[in-house]
């Protein structure tokens, strides 16, 4: 494993592969809190946070306990038990230890639990993949949490911004409010699909 | 009263449609019917089976933790749903990929959850997830046609229309938000209708 790889995982997590736009995860916070810029800027980085530290502690469970106990099995419920309660946990630890990014995060928690992008995030670390074809290492499955977690905020703050100069264009009545998001939404898709053509994984 | 149900879970409160929950399944599966069939059914089975068990232990659970033991219920049928599909429907089970055990954190389910079995006695909880369910599926369903058309020409992997030049976005990611904001401006403006009479 090299460098190299490390960047490819980032930049297929940031770009090619974008968790919003490209595998419709975390759809619920995307369309839910890209109304206002300030608060899709907090919003991402507390999904960054918790998704490197929850790609950190699902993969020391996948393979210290459920690889070596032959209970991967049990893999989604484990995973979404240990996503909840790191989620309550996080919180405390920062409104114990720094208020302050309590003050700008603590909103966004108790929504994260619930978060597809971090069960995701998780299933996809412990999956085959195909750029290394098989389950990522400790030190890839962190990076690809930080990166899948910089392409969600990356996303989310360019709808934000489109978002908020939408409010005052005139939109046709039934495509107000969601259905014109979902619009903004697939444009962007298509513009991202455009980084398909990088090619990374061969 | 169960056609007035029915009417509640597929049109008044349509979840993916009306309610806008559960978009991230809804999205990503609906490239074909077969897809979207199998997620819907999938998500119904988990839907009646995790608003009976809750429905039934909802006197047990104390107040503050109610959430997670919500979610362990959802995720145990969610297991056997893996299990099942790997055994019995590995193609299926190939092409929905991730998102089953993701079924786990659509909102649809444990939406329900806390706003329906957790009140109500276990007759009414079985009949509410399973409109609710059919009203995920019916949804999934729509989308997949549309996508599956006008994205590959075919419809459950059959030849549709011939000479007709699929447009292959719909299949992929930017076509299902277009999709999903025309059904939704569809359903709307038909809404509007109705209130202006």
């Amino acid at each position: 494993m090299s460098a190299i790889s490390l960047i490819q995982i980032s930049i297929g997590a940031i770009l090619i592969n974008n968790f919003v736009l490209m595998k419709f995860l975390g759809l619920c916070p995307f369309f839910g809190v890209s109304k206002r810029l300030s608060s899709a800027v907090g919003m991402g980085m507390a999904v960054v946070f918790v998704m490197t530290v929850a790609s950190m502690i699902t993969w020391i469970i996948q393979n210290a306990l459920l690889v070596p106990l032959e209970l991967a099995y049990l893999q989604t419920i484990v995973f979404i038990l240990v996503i909840a309660a790191l989620v309550q946990l996080v919180e405390m630890i920062l409104q114990k230890f720094s208020p302050s990014l309590y003050e700008a995060l603590g909103i966004f928690l108790p929504l994260i639990t619930t978060n597809c992008a971090i069960l995701g995030v998780a299933l996809l670390n412990a999956g085959i993949n195909a750029l290394t074809a098989r389950p990522y290492t400790f030190l890839e499955a962190i990076v690809s949490g930080i990166a899948s977690g910089i392409g969600f905020t990356l996303a989310l703050v360019l709808m934000a911004g489109i978002r908020e100069k939408l409010e005052l264009a005139d939109v046709p009545g039934p495509l107000k409010g969601l259905p014109v998001a979902f619009v903004t939404a697939g444009l962007m898709a298509i513009a991202f699909l455009g980084f398909s053509g990088f090619d990374f994984f061969r | 009263m169960i056609g007035a149900e029915l009417k509640r879970g597929i049109v008044t409160e349509n979840p993916i449609l009306i309610l806008a929950l559960g978009l991230c399944p809804s999205l990503a599966v609906s490239t074909s019917l077969v897809n979207g069939l199998g997620m819907g059914l999938a998500a119904t089975f988990v839907l009646v089976a995790s608003n009976i068990i809750i429905s039934l232990v909802k006197g047990f659970i104390p107040e503050k933790v109610r959430i997670p033991c919500f979610i362990v219920v959802i995720a145990t049928f969610v297991t056997i749903v893996q299990l099942v599909m790997k055994a019995y429907l590995p193609e299926l089970n190939a092409s929905l990929g991730i998102f089953v055990p993701l079924i786990v954190v659509n909102c649809v389910i444990l939406g329900r959850a806390e706003a329906f079995a957790s009140k109500n006695n276990l007759f009414r909880s079985l009949i509410d997830g399973l409109v609710m369910g059919l009203g995920f599926t019916v949804a999934l369903c729509i989308l997949s046609v549309f996508r599956e058309v006008l994205g590959s020409n075919k419809l459950l992997g059959l030849k549709f229309l011939p000479g007709f030049q699929p447009m292959s976005v719909f299949i992929l990611a930017p076509g299902g938000f277009l999709t999903i904001a025309f059904v939704m401006g569809i359903v709307n403006y038909v809404r509007q209708k109705k209130e202006a009479k």
